[in-house]
């Protein structure tokens, strides 16, 4: 089984890798087109600011290969977002896998921080990727409303997508790789798919 | 029903080693953070916090490996804080694989610090830990562990940290810690009320009960302890079932 993580601009990866290796892969971090076709599965992770993101990726043709795979794929945190149609982060046209539009959460009261950062619950989950009503950990400022690939959700501000799918591509908000035993196990299910 | 509350055991480590003692008996080696650090996780801590305390410049490369064998084997968040004084300590630390870093002294010192680190990492990576103390006037913020007293009062410096980029505030009372009555409720209150960014409750800790009035009297979004987890007078799981009986959104 070969995994690749997309090596970008976009923040710490390190977790990751640490997180899949924890379930005995060897993965391959990597901005190689080939190396990313050629994979088993991809992860296409990352922290940062979404046009600077999607600059680095289209200056490297990266977007064009993300678009083009057909193998799974797992999109974490701002990879989810990237994966959408456009990011309000910086006014930007993004992947477009999912016909989502990413905004920023509007506080609407006090106690309703941003980022919104810590554990929160999955709900209405409709994939056996994960589990409802189990904790995983965010951290964001930007979120995906709910739309038609929303396969669950979380309730901060208001309910938003905590994950997607479409095809073969699969995304979350939150990290599974720092969500305990509880997102060691989505990325097992992910690997197994 | 929002982000559960988090439950941050800390850890004090020098030259590798946690440094309370601990009634672990069953941990084969209750002074490796790590393994200490892999079992907090096991029982449901939220994320953790290593603190080093280490002295000399020199057993700085022992934390860092220690910040990358715990991102290796620890599948929570988890923040480390110490001797952290410019950016270069903030960047060995987070490629070594810690979530968040957490500036003290340094960031009082020189307060473009939290900003350096907010533009280069984001906010989030940021925690201001705040060391603070009521006197006759108020609350004064205090340096180098508690041993020097400054002028900056505890609500203008965080205030100023969040401005400046701060992730998250923890806020210790040096009133409050080591005496185990409970936490600073009032002054996390007016944190909490008048910020918009995360408190961390720490220092006093002593009964299951300070938890919750840290959560319901001081509207702390995390609580941090040491002690009453190393010497195991609170188990981490028995502190979790008796928050959410006691109706507090937590992660069971």
């Amino acid at each position: 089984m070969q995994v690749a993580v997309v090596k970008y601009n976009a923040g710490n990866v390190y977790s990751v890798l640490n997180a899949l290796k924890r379930i005995g892969i060897d993965p391959i971090l990597t901005d190689d087109a080939k190396l990313i076709r050629q994979a088993d599965r991809v992860i296409f992770p990352g922290q940062g600011e979404a046009s600077n993101a999607m600059a680095y990726l289209r200056q490297h043709g990266l977007d064009e290969v993300i678009r083009s795979l057909r193998q799974p794929v797992l999109g974490i945190c701002i990879g989810q977002q990237l994966l959408c149609r456009h990011s309000e982060e910086g006014d930007v046209d993004c992947i477009g896998i999912f016909d989502a539009e990413v905004k920023r959460f509007q506080p609407a009261m006090h106690q309703e921080k941003v980022p919104c950062m810590g554990w929160n619950q999955l709900r209405d989950v409709k994939s056996p990727l994960f589990e409802n009503n189990s904790y995983v950990y965010f951290v964001h400022s930007y979120y995906v409303p709910l739309c038609n690939e929303t396969i669950a959700t979380a309730d901060y501000i208001l309910p938003y997508s905590a994950a997607l799918h479409k095809d073969n591509f699969y995304s979350c908000q939150f990290h599974p790789e720092k969500s305990g035993d509880v997102g060691e196990r989505i990325i097992k299910r992910f690997i197994e798919l | 029903m929002g982000l559960a509350k988090r439950i941050i055991p800390c850890l004090d480590v020098k030259d590798g080693e946690t440094v309370k003692g601990t009634n672990f008996v069953n941990l084969r080696s209750a002074g490796d953070p790590v393994e200490l650090g892999k079992l907090y996780s096991a029982q449901g801590a939220d994320e953790l916090v290593f603190l080093d305390i280490t002295a000399s410049y020199e057993k700085r490369k022992t934390f860092t490996d220690m910040v990358t064998r715990v991102a290796q084997q620890v599948n929570i968040p988890f923040t480390v804080g110490g001797g952290i004084n410019e950016l270069s300590d903030v960047e060995r630390l987070l490629y070594a694989g810690a979530d968040k870093v957490s500036v003290n002294s340094a960031a009082i010192r020189r307060p473009e610090l939290i900003e350096e680190i907010a533009n280069r990492f984001g906010s989030q990576v940021c925690v201001v830990a705040i060391d603070a103390r009521f006197d006759s006037d108020g609350w004064h913020c205090y340096l180098k562990g508690g041993r020097e007293r400054t002028e900056l009062n505890l609500f203008d410096w965080a205030r100023e940290a969040q401005e400046r980029g701060a992730g998250e505030i923890l806020f210790t009372s040096m009133d409050h810690d080591g005496v185990k009555e409970g936490f600073a409720n009032e002054a996390l209150c007016h944190l909490a009320d008048s910020l918009s960014i995360p408190i961390i409750a720490s220092g006093g800790a002593g009964k299951k009960e300070d938890f919750v009035n840290a959560f319901t009297q001081g509207h702390a979004d995390a609580a941090l302890a040491a002690s009453v987890f190393h010497f195991g007078e609170i188990s981490i799981p028995e502190l979790k079932k008796y928050l959410y009986n006691e109706g507090i959104n937590v992660r069971l």
